[in-house]
């Protein structure tokens, strides 16, 4: 099979539909799964106590903030490089469940952080850079909403989003480079400082908030193939089947 | 099992509240937007579908 065939609106329009039941359902199960583990399964931390079960969703949050941006950064990067149009339409699918996540990394974060550090905030290079990627999302979204050519609009969104992918490197080795409050990774490439059944809870949970993410990002990806695209035969073909239902 | 009862559960130690409030809003900001994904999209056909009956009037 071709998978280049798929990087045609035409016919990843049908191919997302198709996927989009099945990444919803595993998100739901991973989900479920993720939280029962983190709630029933894992046990009380011996020095934060329950506070800590925080750690499923943002730890899950924040890594997929920083992961969208860079998926975001790599379809910019195809689309400048090889003008494939589905690329701009991903990257802008992509931005808004990823400023979704990026607040709720900074939201769970605040709420962990007040009966732990004693603050709701601080200006640490961690917390910092996180908020300079919600920023970056916004930044994203404004910009290729505010450009009325929208081949235009493509351009100077994925410029955005490569020089922005700079940041993320700084997110992730922000509590290594620098001193921060926040602390250091508990899960590292090559060994985890967590009890397995924790690191078990937060992985579930983050599988289940990548397929979340796939599921809701196919579905957005759809409307705007059917919007930039409808003036091409099967897009109008599509958009009349729609409209008489 | 490390809850005695269901109350136990919500008390989450004394924590309730920073814990509830991160799961609470993390889900309800999730549900919104699959409910807005969903009202967006209907938006969306029904406007394309009055564009092209516009377009078919045109020709």
């Amino acid at each position: 099979m071709n998978i280049f065939r798929f990087s045609s609106p035409q016919t990843f329009y049908p191919l997302a539909g198709r996927l989009v039941p099945v990444f919803a359902v595993l998100a739901a199960a991973f989900l479920a799964a993720g939280l029962y583990i983190g709630f029933f399964e894992a046990p009380t931390d011996a020095v934060q106590g329950e506070v800590y079960r925080i750690i499923h969703i943002h730890v899950a949050a924040a890594w997929m903030s920083m992961f969208i941006y860079l998926v975001m950064a790599f379809w910019s990067a195809i689309g400048l490089g090889l003008g494939t149009r589905l690329s701009f339409y991903m990257t802008q699918a992509l931005a808004p469940t990823g400023a979704l996540f990026c607040f709720i990394a900074l939201w769970t974060g605040a709420l962990w952080g007040r009966p732990t550090w004693g603050a709701y905030w601080v200006w640490d290079a961690r917390l910092t850079s996180q908020l300079l990627l919600l920023f970056l999302y916004f930044g994203f979204i404004a910009l290729t909403r505010s450009i009325e050519d929208p081949r235009r609009a493509d351009k100077a969104g994925a410029i955005i989003a490569l020089v922005g992918a700079v940041n993320v490197p700084i997110i992730y080795f922000s509590v290594k480079w620098w001193n921060t409050l926040h602390q250091g990774a508990s899960v590292k490439p090559g060994g985890s400082s967590m009890a397995s059944v924790m690191l078990w809870a937060m992985l579930l949970t983050a599988l289940g908030c990548w397929f979340y993410s796939l599921a809701v990002t196919l579905t957005r990806a759809r409307s705007i193939i059917l919007e930039r695209e409808r003036h091409t035969d099967w897009a109008s073909i599509e958009i009349a089947r729609l409209g008489s239902k | 099992m490390v809850w005695q009862s269901f109350s136990d559960f919500i008390d989450m130690g004394g924590r309730g509240a920073f814990v509830w409030g991160s799961y609470g809003l993390s889900f309800l900001l999730m549900a919104a937007e699959l409910w807005l994904l969903r009202s967006r999209r209907k938006q969306s056909i029904r406007r394309l579908c009055q564009l092209q009956q516009l377009e078919q009037q045109k020709d």
